[in-house]
């Protein structure tokens, strides 16, 4: 290690355009100044406001004619905007369609809006640019009515398709007690339960072949290896699968819509819920966009502990898939092992934060509270007694061939495809391309600490496998560093709108006391503006993209999530194989239900 | 009428410690599962949890015994009794010491092939009868499977006839007081253990009924007691596979010093076990990769043993 983590204090990074020259003058050079308009961020992502008619045309020229060129639909989010204050220098607008194109060989990101208005907007769909523009389409028609012409299928994807209006949009109910009561009779669930029923003919699909007739099987909503409530709808001839339609929506809960009636401070328990095996890996993004937002510096003592217990919850995630990816193509034994591993894991975080699975422990500014007396034992102990267990699990796991002959050469992709299809995380980097943020972006003092990104050249189930398991030494590594290396000082930023702020002196001084009193209360003020912060979380790379309009809580919260554009792909890399590879591929993608619905 | 007392309760004796071991052995394994997986298994209900068995088998004939309103009725409540009754069956055949045997059936192994054929029909009626599509895909592959590996379950054990000379059962043990059949007869032996796992279908080879991926297979629309047919019916057939493996490769009650009923116990009960380690370590593979294996490995081999012992022994 070349430096102890944390000496420095730097100024907040803009990382996020980082070396990458803009684009705004190549793309003035191409589309002309008239149409496009720049509009200023916290996040420093470029961010252009499009004309609807220019769009489609721009979009094609960030992805193939300019080289290097955005290989990936990072994000597809929709704004309210008819109820949003201080969007001084922006065009009038009542919906915002917005683009977030992330290119991996610039390393930048850019972000596209389009201005929408009336009742009923449209935009023309992009599917055809980029594959994964199918389901976050979809998404955006469900939650805001935004129509996008040209999709074949643009049906609901997370809400039932029984339901009335588009849940996001802000003349939209928040609470079930704002609405009659719900009732279900017989007709209803009648009604409801026929609108589930899979219809092949509304995906195009045939029903028999010249010589066969398929069997259509429903995996899932309840099913052992979907891991939560998940439906694919498979096209069966025999145990091949024709085809498949991925039904999700099950396990969605409005997160978005929640981030809207919460403070900026309630709102991180629900950030926790959403990459349920992620547990703080979750609050930080949501905390690190606020803070740039609010241009919080947090101290480095903070900054380590967020590294620290983040990479916990990596290995602890991690071991789950391990078990469950062994457990999936039958071995029944290991995850047992691994679970009790987990146990252990939860064991420091409980001496730690106090909680388990979802400590919410992250605060605007800081952690919520010092490391405890003893900590350093702990998790050197675990770090002692993890190697050797890692190790028999590969004997065990990786090793075994049986379960080598399951996974090798099953649900394999290229990068070229993973980068189109919005695929991240371990995912990504078993194609061999070596992309992790906390490499490529540094947050939180990732680049002062000495680790590798481990990669693999398969594309694979099994790649995907070996990937995960030696992320789980590289984060033994890390927390290492951090154990050695943990600075002194506090764990709170200084700052006003840290929540809650620092009680040293609030009996000592009235300013401090009022500003602990209102951030208590009523929660911080965010100044208006918009920040997106992207992290490598546990699946892949996260982000949440916050609209402040400078009130008590967040005007609009987009996640962006991993696990979406994983499962999205499904289809494309199952058609030909067997019952039985679905099963080994839905383990290999690691992905939780919360984390895809919200 | 004495005799047929005499008959009558050696039945009784059999089926009375055939289905108990069986009922027992799934609380062993569940007990040993534990031990290998770092927890603790059943051990609550009466010492070390060994009344677990007696407590499942109340709850299980005390459940309603729902037959689905979409089942093909007769075949759905036959099928778990087939499953059940036919291993049962081959019980009567087995020679479990020199002079304790209900039937000395001269074409004993013959009809021990025979009955394991049969019990694959449970498999096949229940998943056809109960109209689910994941039972369905589990009978399929019980099929599959079950044309796959019976071929060289009989090629397997001929090599054993040859040697022996004849297909009674306690012609065969006798034949082996010189030298257990496990060594001449070692190839032949791992075929068959592996055609056994296969015929009772258990981890790595518990493809109709795999949980993963078929939910619970071809039994997926069962419960109560005709579930605890097919359930017992699975144990019952490790408890043969290993009595089998004992009586035609490691010579059956024979052994020094200890009385020759407890020698049988101990050989069968090592490979049950043996059952249970499978079961804890191995993953499963796909069913073409498990049929690819049978037909272009296992079958050659069978056919080279055969060979071979014919060759020598000429």
């Amino acid at each position: 290690m070349e430096q102890q983590p944390g000496k420095s204090s730097r100024a907040s990074r803009q990382w996020s355009s980082g070396s990458a020259e803009p684009l705004l003058p190549a793309l003035y050079a191409r589309f002309g100044t008239d149409s496009l308009q720049l509009q200023g961020t916290a996040d420093g992502i470029e961010t252009v406001w499009v004309d609807r008619e220019q769009l489609r045309g721009v979009l094609w020229f960030l992805r193939s004619e300019l080289t290097p060129g955005f290989e990936m639909l990072f994000d597809l989010a929709v704004i309210d905007e008819r109820h949003r204050r201080h969007r001084e220098e922006q065009p009038s607008s009542d919906f915002t369609v917005v683009y977030h194109l992330l290119s991996v060989s610039r390393n930048a990101d850019v972000r596209l809006k389009v201005a929408l208005s009336g009742d009923s907007p449209a935009v023309p769909t992009i599917r055809d640019i980029w594959p994964n523009a199918d389901w976050y389409e979809r998404e955006a028609w469900d939650m805001f009515g935004v129509r996008f012409d040209g999709h074949p299928h643009l049906y609901r994807i997370l809400m039932p398709p029984t339901w009335q209006g588009h849940p996001l949009r802000k003349d939209h109910y928040a609470r079930a007690t704002e609405v009659d009561p719900y009732s279900l009779d017989q007709a209803r669930q009648e009604a409801e339960q026929d609108a589930l029923r899979f219809k092949p003919e509304a995906w195009g699909m045939a029903r028999q072949s010249d010589d066969t007739d398929f069997m259509f099987l429903n995996l899932g909503p309840n099913h052992p290896s979907v891991h939560g409530v998940f439906r694919v709808a498979l096209q069966l001839d025999g145990e091949e699968i024709v085809d498949a339609v991925p039904d999700i929506g099950y396990h969605h809960r409005g997160a978005e819509k929640m981030a809207e009636r919460q403070s900026w401070h309630t709102y991180i328990p629900y950030t926790d819920r959403v990459d349920y095996l992620g547990g703080v890996m979750n609050n930080l993004p949501y905390v690190l966009a606020v803070e740039k937002l609010a241009g919080i510096e947090v101290p480095p003592r903070a900054r380590i502990i967020r590294v620290m217990l983040a990479e916990l919850f990596r290995i602890s995630s991690h071991l789950v898939f391990y078990g469950t990816f062994a457990q999936d193509v039958g071995q029944m034994s290991p995850v047992f092992y691994m679970f009790s591993d987990r146990e252990k894991l939860f064991g420091i975080v409980e001496a730690i934060t106090g909680g388990r699975m979802h400590p919410s422990w992250f605060r605007i500014g800081g952690v919520a509270q010092d490391l405890p007396n003893g900590w350093d034992r702990l998790i050197r102990e675990f770090l002692d007694y993890m190697p050797a267990r890692l190790k028999e699990y590969d004997d065990m796991v990786l090793g075994n061939r049986i379960l080598q002959r399951r996974t090798r050469g099953i649900g394999v992709y290229d990068t070229g495809e993973a980068l189109a299809w919005g695929v991240s995380g371990p995912g990504l980097r078993a194609t061999g391309l070596n992309w992790d943020l906390r490499k490529k972006r540094p947050y939180s003092d990732y680049d002062q600490f000495d680790f590798e990104v481990p990669t693999a050249e398969g594309g694979d189930c099994y790649d995907r496998c070996v990937v995960r398991v030696e992320e789980i030494r590289q984060s033994l590594r890390i927390i290492r560093q951090c154990l050695d290396n943990m600075p002194d000082g506090p764990v709170k930023a200084h700052h006003p709108l840290t929540t809650p702020p620092p009680k040293d002196r609030t009996l000592a001084d009235i300013e401090t006391l009022i500003q602990h009193f209102e951030n208590v209360t009523w929660g911080p003020v965010i100044p208006p503006g918009e920040a997106a912060v992207n992290v490598e979380a546990t699946k892949g790379m996260n982000s949440y993209y916050l609209v402040s309009d400078g009130s008590t809580n967040s005007y609009r919260t987009r996640i962006r999530t991993p696990s979406f554009p994983h499962l999205q792909m499904i289809p494309h890399i199952s058609r030909g194989l067997y019952v039985s590879d679905l099963i080994a591929i839905l383990a290999s993608i690691d992905f939780v239900m919360a984390d895809v619905d919200r | 009428m004495a005799e047929w007392l005499a008959i009558v309760l050696r039945v009784a004796l059999v089926l009375g410690t055939v289905v108990g071991a069986a009922a027992l052995l799934t609380w062993i394994e569940r007990r040993l599962l534990g031990l290998w997986q770092d927890r603790y298994g059943p051990n609550r209900v009466g010492p070390f949890g060994v009344f677990q068995v007696i407590a499942d088998m109340i709850k299980l004939i005390g459940k309603e015994d729902v037959v689905p309103p979409f089942v093909d009725k007769p075949v759905y409540i036959l099928a778990p009794a087939i499953a059940m009754a036919t291993l049962l069956l081959v019980f009567a055949v087995l020679p479990f010491t020199a002079d304790f045997q209900i039937a000395e059936l001269n074409i004993g192994l013959l009809f021990f092939l025979a009955m394991t054929s049969l019990a694959v029909y449970g498999v096949l009626l229940g998943g056809y009868a109960s109209n689910n599509k994941y039972a369905l895909l589990g009978a399929l592959r019980s099929a599959a499977q079950t044309v796959s590996y019976e071929v060289f379950m009989g090629l397997s054990l001929l090599g054993v006839v040859l040697q022996a000379g004849s297909f009674n059962l306690r012609d065969i043990v006798l034949a082996q007081e010189g030298l257990w059949f496990c060594l001449p007869q070692a190839l032949g032996l791992v075929l068959f253990l592996i055609a056994g796992v296969a015929e009772s279908h258990r981890l790595p080879f518990d493809l109709p009924e795999a949980e993963h991926e078929l939910t619970a297979g071809y039994h997926t629309e069962y419960s109560g007691l005709k579930f605890a047919m097919f359930f017992l019916g699975e144990y019952l057939g490790v408890i043969l596979i290993s009595a089998m493996v004992t009586l035609l490769f490691f010579g059956g009650w024979l052994g020094p010093v200890l009385p020759p009923w407890l020698w049988f116990l101990l050989k069968t009960t090592f490979f049950a076990l043996l059952f249970v380690l499978l079961r804890a370590s191995l993953p499963r593979p796909r069913y073409d990769q498990l049929m690819a294996f049978g037909w272009k490995v296992m079958l050659p081999l069978a056919l080279l043993n055969l060979t071979v012992t014919g060759l020598v022994l000429l």
